[in-house]
Parts: structure tokens; sequence; C-alpha cells
């Protein structure tokens, strides 16, 4: 289901549709002879045609192509506050870039978002998979508690949030209590205000969000396996992890590559988590690029500097978007 | 069909029991939500003794930034169903040039930060009077839903036979009439299935609310969740009935809509 497919798949029934009409031979004239009133006629049922796209193409321009634009006029401007009032954003080059990328906040965000993307996507994945493989069994209520599964993934992710900074409290969450009780902990354990603590806190968290997504997708794969393979794989002794290295590996390796990239260009941009679980604290121990470059637009007001940081943030997620689309044009060849 | 054997049953309550693990937080959400507020430092494991006092407060307070939810995102239901659907109708329909760039701007778009887009809205907003307005924060939200809408029903469209809209052009139909009263109707499924996850989506979103909402005159409720986090929190019983509210979408797109949702994961996933 990607690009590529749609397009080939409208390109056939296109030269179907020609055919169709070549056979009904009504209003057939070869091209060469095409009268004027034809070629009007055919021109004018283009503009309609493009007029069923044009509210959808002024917006995207206006609601993704402007602020793309804008982000790049800004990030080489002394864009603040003050430009509200007076209606001046004097250029200042790549001043923008320079302090932002020099400033050891960026190094800490670099780290920070890197760790969080890596963990998030890894335990997403693994738990994902795991899961998708164990519901591929047949058993009573499969149906029913799969599709429960998918609930973390629905709820709005402060919601989400909420919920967790309550649990990972330090002195009455639920989590402090339950590890008290086992007496695996004596003392409340500071998940969230501890800087050593914090990000993996978040991350799990993150963990949590992502699996449902993960699981569903997989598991779609998965269904889409032919099961000759696996009768043929026994056959030759292939089962349990040699039938998953062997075959299943394999053939869900396009919709891995899928889920993984999807998964770090969604990862890149996690605002809202951060933001409400620990607000980019404590001491910065969970600044993203995502979260400095809102902090530098929103709290500092320096939108010229929190433009360079969210263009950077752009690049990275392009890089990966090549990959997917790389990714995703490669799994429908094969 | 047999029977399911005992070890088949095994698997359910191993189901069962990472069902229980996961969605953990969410039975924690609905537990706190029932207990007295206040003073109470311990959240009992159980709601023995419900109390709806979290619930009272919960309306009276956030009630309202419920509503405004509410309106934000049924508007953006409306707006993005009218813009996607046919240029969603074009793309699967129509031969028309450009078609590709459409689709690719539609993908990258997907890729973009938010915080990007709020960045440079905020600005124009602000130049517009567009800030702290539900119409603003509407069109601004619509960007979650509007490109996921167009490939949800181009990928439905896609399936549907040419015969049938061909029918009726022959017939005399204009392509608006056609559109209106063929397509539309025949690709009603995939138009429930995209409004309901803008819905949700519009409902959920945080990050336009957070950067283009500046005083208590707009506030959709996830910022009203996210400011009673913010400060001190010492009702958290309060808060966890405003999540719960908060969620109640996220519940009825399951249960209501869940014959759509797998097709719109994998639709709006594997793009």
């Amino acid at each position: 289901m990607s690009l590529t497919t749609d397009l080939s798949q409208a390109k056939s029934r296109a030269s179907q549709r020609t055919k169709a009409r070549a056979k009904s031979g009504s209003e057939n004239t070869p091209s060469g002879e095409a009268r004027p009133s034809r070629r009007n006629r055919k021109r004018r049922e283009r503009l309609f045609q493009w007029l069923f796209l044009v509210p959808a193409v002024t917006y995207m321009a206006l609601f993704f192509g402007y602020p793309v634009v804008k982000n790049i006029v800004m990030s080489f401007q002394d864009y603040t506050t003050a430009t509200f009032f007076t209606g001046e954003a004097p250029w200042v080059g790549l001043a923008n870039y320079a302090k932002v990328l020099s400033s050891s906040l960026f190094s800490t965000s670099l780290v920070n978002t890197a760790l969080f993307t890596l963990g998030s996507i890894l335990g997403q994945f693994v738990i994902g998979l795991a899961l998708a493989i164990f519901f591929q069994r047949k058993f009573p209520l499969n149906g029913i508690l799969r599709s429960l599964l998918l609930l973390p993934w629905l709820l709005p992710l402060i919601v989400s949030s909420a919920v967790w900074r309550w649990i990972l409290d330090k002195d009455s969450g639920a989590l402090n209590r339950f590890l008290g009780e086992l007496h695996i902990v004596n003392t409340g354990v500071p998940w969230l205000t501890s800087t050593s603590l914090a990000l993996i806190a978040v991350v799990g968290v993150n963990i949590w969000i992502g699996i449902p997504f993960n699981l569903t997708i997989l598991y779609g794969g998965l269904q889409e396996i032919p099961d000759e393979l696996y009768e043929a794989g026994s056959l030759d002794g292939a089962t349990g992890w040699k039938a998953f290295r062997h075959i299943t590996w394999p053939m869900l390796r396009p919709v891995v590559s899928v889920v993984l990239v999807l998964g770090v260009v969604y990862t890149l941009k996690v605002l809202d988590i951060i933001l409400g679980l620990t607000n980019g604290g404590p001491a910065n121990s969970t600044q993203t690029i995502a979260t400095q470059s809102y902090d530098l637009s929103f709290h500092e007001f320096k939108f010229g500097e929190g433009a360079a940081l969210g263009n950077v943030l752009v690049v990275i997620s392009l890089v990966f978007a090549v990959l997917y689309l790389r990714a995703s044009r490669r799994s429908v060849d094969e | 069909m047999t029977a399911p054997g005992r070890k088949q049953w095994g698997y359910t309550v191993l189901a069962i029991f990472f069902l229980a693990i996961m969605l953990f937080p969410v039975y924690w959400m609905i537990n706190a939500s029932l207990q007295p507020n206040g003073t109470t430092l311990e959240t009992s494991w159980l709601p023995l003794k419900p109390d709806f006092t979290g619930y009272a407060t919960a309306i009276s307070e956030q009630g309202g930034n419920l509503v405004t939810s509410l309106v934000i995102s049924l508007g953006s239901v409306v707006l993005s169903l009218a813009i996607a659907a046919p240029a969603a109708y074009a793309l699967a329909y129509f031969k028309v040039k450009g078609a590709g760039v459409v689709l690719f701007a539609i993908l990258i778009s997907q890729m973009i930060p938010g915080i990007v887009v709020a960045n440079a809205l905020y600005t124009a907003y602000n130049d517009l009077g567009l800030l702290n307005s539900i119409p603003g924060l509407i069109l601004a939200d619509s960007a979650h839903g509007i490109p996921f809408a167009i490939l949800i029903i181009r990928a439905f469209m896609n399936g549907m036979p040419a015969s049938v809209i061909e029918a009726a052009r022959v017939d005399g139909a204009g392509h608006l009439r056609a559109f209106w009263s063929i397509v539309v109707p025949l690709s009603r499924n995939s138009l429930i299935t995209a409004g309901l996850f803008t819905f949700l989506f519009t409902w959920s979103d945080f990050l336009f609310a957070l950067t283009l909402t500046t005083t208590e005159t707009v506030r959709p409720v996830t910022l009203g969740i996210f400011q009673y986090i913010g400060a001190y929190v010492n009702d958290w019983s309060s808060v966890m009935a405003t999540a719960v509210l908060a969620s109640i979408p996220a519940i009825i797109l399951l249960v209501a809509a869940q014959k759509y949702i797998a097709a719109g994961t994998t639709g709006g996933a594997v793009k």
C-alpha cells in the first residue's frame, strides 16, 4: 500500500478506461485529427478535475508549505517579541544556527534525542513483535483482547502523560508502592525527578505508548505470510526459532523497515509526552531537540533560534524520510 | 471448528495477563478518579467506596474546556472531510497531471515536526488575529486530519469500480453531481473512518493548543490537563477524572469503530 502501487494501479485503470472507450468507438478520434472544440472540452474537463484538488492543495500550501518556508526565512532573522511591535526582524545570516548548534545544551539535546528515539523504537518494536507473534496463535477471545490492547495508543498523549506522572510519583505513585510492597525498594525512587532516571522513565512511557502501533502493523504483516511456507518449513524441520529466522523474519522485513523508519520519524518529533512528564527537566536531562526548539520559541521568545533548531530537526527527519521512501518502494518491488 | 482445548484457554489466560499489565495505567486512571480527593496520600488499589467528587470538580473546572475541545474537533472533522474527500476522489479516479507531486507532498508533510508548523503559525496568527480563536485552532488542527483523511479515503476509492461513475457520467451527470450522489454515498465507510480519526487527532491535539492559545478564552481540555499537572498536584482524583473524561472519544472509537480501526491503522501508517 504505497505511493508506487497506487500510482501504477491508477495508470492501469486509466488505460483500461481509454481502451473501453476505444472499443465503444463513440467519441474516439485519432489524436492527430482532434478538433479544436474537442480540445477545448478536454481542457475544461482538466480544469474541473483540478478544482477537486484545489482546496487540498491550497490547504497543504498554507499549513505545511508556508510554515516550512517561513521557518527557513525566520532562521536567518533576529526574530523576537520585539518584532511583533516594530515589525522589524533584522537579517543575521547564520548567527542563529551558530548560536544554537554551539550551545552546550544542543549536544545534551542531541544525545537525549538519540537515546530517546533509539530506546523507544527498540522497546516498542521488540515487545510489539513478540506480542504480534503471540497473538498469531488461535485462542478464544483473541480478537477482543488484541483490540483492547490498542487503547494506550488511542488515548490523548497528554492523558497518558498525566496518568504516568501520577504512577511514577516518588512519594505516592503506584509503581513505588508496588515495588515497596514487594520489598524491592525501601525508599521512593525519584523516577521523574532524578537526572539519571528521568530519561529512562520517559523512554519507558513512550515504549508503552508505541507498543500497540507496532503490534498492529506487525500483526498485519505476519498475517500476509502464507501458511504453506510454515508447512513446508516444518517438513524440513524448521520450527520455533528456526522457522522465525528463516521464514518469518525474511518475509516480514519490508513491513519491519516501514515500521522502524515511521517510528523514528514520529519519535523524533515527540513533544507531548516529555512536556507532560518532565517538561524537559530535571536540569535538562530529558530535553530533546523538539522540546528545546519549543522552549526557545515559546518561552524565551527567540523565534529565529527556535526556527533554526526546528530546521535541524526537519533535516534529521528528512534523512529518515528518504530511507522510508526507499524502504517502502523496495517493499513493493519485492 | 473444534471446541478450544485447554492449551488454547491457557493462551487466553496469558493474553489477559499481558493485557492487564498494558492496561494497568488505564485502570489506575479510573481507579484514582473514583477515590475521595484531598487529604489521603495513598490511593487504595481498588475503588471500594467510589466517590464522584473528582468528577464534580473536573466538570466544574474543565467542563468549558471539554466543550471547547468538542467544538474544535467537530469543526475540524467537517473541514477535513470537505477538503479531503474531493481531493481523494481526484487522486484516485482522475489522471490529473501533478497527482504524484500532491501525493508526495502529503507523504512528506507527515514528517514535518509540529513544532516547526507551530513556530511559523504563531507569528502568522499573531498578525492575522487568529490566536486564541476557535477557527484558528480548527484550521491548524486539520493539519493532522487532512493528509491522513486523503490517504484513507483515496485508498478506499481506488477500489471503487470506475464503471459506476462512468455510468453516471454517461447519463449526463456533471462531475459535482457524480461525486456528490454516487461517490460520496459509496465511500461512506471510509469517510466515517477518516472522520473518526480526525476527531481523535484534533481532540488529542496538545501542541497547537499549547502554542496558539495564550489566554483562557479558548482552552482545549488537553491544555487544561497540562496546566493541572504543571502546578503542584494535590488533587489527583480531579485530574484523573478529567483524564477519564478526555479519554471518552478514544474509548468510543475503540468500541464503535472496531472494524474500521485496523484499516485506519494500516492505511494511515503504511502510507
